[in-house]
């Protein structure tokens, strides 16, 4: 191949994104990159500007300033705020995945599990149903949910099942990019702790690179590799993931880091 | 096709011809040419308040009134049969307000109303098929944003159309769809035929009439123009299907046609006969005959000797 191996260079660059709400801010001049394979956590507390920004890097919000650049499967780096909006869909059910706080925002409740993981696939065009079911039982399985499970709907499963079932369903398609907002958000802890483990096992098996929103610095600790943190709709501090929870250097991080009970 | 305000109770308020003024009949037709053009495309349009309940045919009527001339004749059906009320009573609608004649023949017919049912008989180019359609969006049951089915068709993303079908497949073994069957029209919109059974689907595929869709709540019409491919949905391993009846029609023999079944007593009798009547009628008027048609027929033959 000619040119510069793709690891080498970011899947996604953000630069000087923000967003504002009339005369409030969202979030403001915010700039990182993300290569591939790597897990990066947003951090800070309620309103700091953490899902705007989310929002705004995966295309379901428009932002007021800035950009985000995307390197598609062909090594091609687009704007995503230049696509089409058919670009976009396809890549949001292709190339990427939306990990929701809430299943329910993330699910079709009233469709079998096996349909809810097998959606993407028709999506793409996929017209065997014998083949899909297969990928779905597969998928089903790598996500712990029994197989027999596959024809009930999400709205009789556990909260911790549904969150394991949105998750399988955004992986089937073997997205390069995956977005969680709050993943572990309202599970039990013995709960987030299995999710937690799972889904380090996924992105480290498939090589997956993802942004995880959370406020919580243990989730960011377990999983991510490098970490912003935000207040006030800006980053303040960004690094290692040890680097920052070992060793903060703003003042807001040292508090956030101090505020953690020790049991 | 048109016709000035006709003078119908001497000098006394008087209905235009066909009951709706020149105005809505012309932004009608308009709707119908962008739909004809934009082959199952559902066009928006500005449905009038008809002297019926919505769910009795208001769009399949507002489209007839539109297109019907002095010179046509009118037959309407619905499921399948001339005589049902809903069909009587919007054929005696359009006898009173546009004096047009009427036939329960298919093949006299210029202009067929229907609701569920495509005639038995194949339909011809110098005929209009009307579709009286109560949800026009196939996608509708997924997906309740109107915003986003629009931007689905827009953008052809129909996945979801085979969840459906993945979930019949799923929770029956097969495809459990019998009506309203989702087909791909002219390889780019996705169509909901109305209530019809599936039995009908193939018959809308290089139909040589005119297929026009009107729904009267929903404000849309929708159009197949005369020769155009109409494909129903399916899985490559669990490909479309029509209905297929053991037994052939009670009255008049006849296999390969969509039949009703009638309920006899309360001990379990029952018949299975043509839902199209007029089928029904010019097979018995040729001389076949089902097993429970067998003492009309012995009757008849009596009487001529």
């Amino acid at each position: 191949m000619s040119g510069p191996r793709e690891d080498d260079q970011p899947l996604l660059s953000v630069r000087g994104l923000g967003k504002r709400y009339g005369d409030r801010i969202g979030c403001r001049d915010v700039s990182f990159d993300v290569w591939p394979g790597e897990v990066l956590a947003i951090v800070g507390e309620s309103g700091s500007g953490k899902t705007t920004l989310l929002n705004c890097i995966s295309t379901r919000l428009e932002p007021t300033t800035g950009a985000v650049r995307y390197r598609l499967r062909d090594g091609q780096e687009r704007d995503l705020y230049e696509m089409s909006e058919a670009e976009r869909r396809l890549l949001m059910r292709t190339d990427w995945g939306f990990v929701h706080q809430n299943p329910a925002d993330g699910l079709r409740m009233s469709v079998s599990a096996g349909a809810n993981v097998g959606e993407r696939l028709m999506a793409v065009g996929q017209r065997h149903y014998g083949n899909i079911r297969g990928t779905a039982a597969n998928w089903l399985e790598r996500v712990e949910i029994a197989e027999d499970r596959i024809d009930d709907r999400p709205r009789d499963f556990s909260g911790g099942m549904r969150q394991r079932l949105q998750i399988a369903r955004n992986l089937v398609t073997g997205p390069r990019l995956v977005f969680m907002d709050e993943p572990t958000g309202g599970l039990d802890v013995s709960v987030q702790a299995r999710l937690l483990d799972l889904v380090r096992g996924l992105v480290a098996d498939l090589g997956l690179a993802a942004i995880v929103v959370t406020h919580d610095l243990a989730v960011a600790r377990l999983l991510s590799h490098r970490m912003i943190v935000m207040k006030d709709g800006a980053v303040i501090e960004a690094g290692l993931t040890d680097r920052v929870l070992d060793d903060p250097q703003a003042p807001y991080t040292q508090l956030l880091v101090s505020s953690i009970l020790q049991v | 096709m048109t016709g000035q305000a006709q003078d119908i109770a001497g000098g006394m308020a008087a209905y235009n011809f066909a009951y709706l003024d020149e105005q809505t009949k012309r932004m009608i037709r308009r709707a119908i040419l962008k739909g004809i053009a934009i082959p199952a495309y559902q066009v928006p349009f500005a449905s009038r308040e008809m002297p019926m309940p919505y769910g009795w045919g208001t769009g399949g009527v507002q489209v007839t009134a539109s297109i019907i001339g002095r010179d046509d004749t009118l037959k309407v059906i619905d499921q399948g049969a001339d005589d049902t009320t809903n069909a009587v009573s919007i054929r005696a609608f359009f006898q009173k307000v546009a004096d047009v004649a009427v036939t329960t023949r298919t093949r006299e017919a210029s202009v067929i109303q229907t609701r569920h049912r495509i005639p038995e008989e194949p339909l011809t180019v110098s005929q209009v098929l009307v579709y009286q359609v109560p949800i026009p969006e196939p996608l509708r049951f997924l997906e309740p944003r109107e915003t986003e089915t629009r931007k689905m068709h827009a953008l052809e993303e129909y996945g979801l159309m085979h969840v459906k079908l993945y979930e019949d497949i799923a929770r029956h073994g097969h495809i459990a769809t019998t009506y309203a069957y989702p087909v791909l029209v002219d390889d780019r919109y996705v169509m909901d035929p109305s209530p019809t059974p599936k039995f009908d689907n193939p018959k809308m595929d290089m139909c040589p009439a005119l297929q026009l869709f009107g729904a009267g709540r929903e404000k849309r019409i929708y159009a197949i123009p005369p020769y155009t491919r109409v494909v129903s949905l399916d899985f490559e391993d669990h490909p479309f299907e029509v209905q297929r009846f053991e037994e052939p029609c009670a009255l008049c023999a006849a296999r390969d046609v969509y039949l009703d079944e009638v309920i006899l007593d309360d001990k379990g009798g029952r018949m299975f006969v043509c839902s199209d009547t007029d089928h029904c009628e010019e097979r018995r008027a040729a001389g076949n005959r089902g097993h429970l048609a067998a003492e009309e027929a012995y009757a008849t033959t009596e009487a001529a000797q």
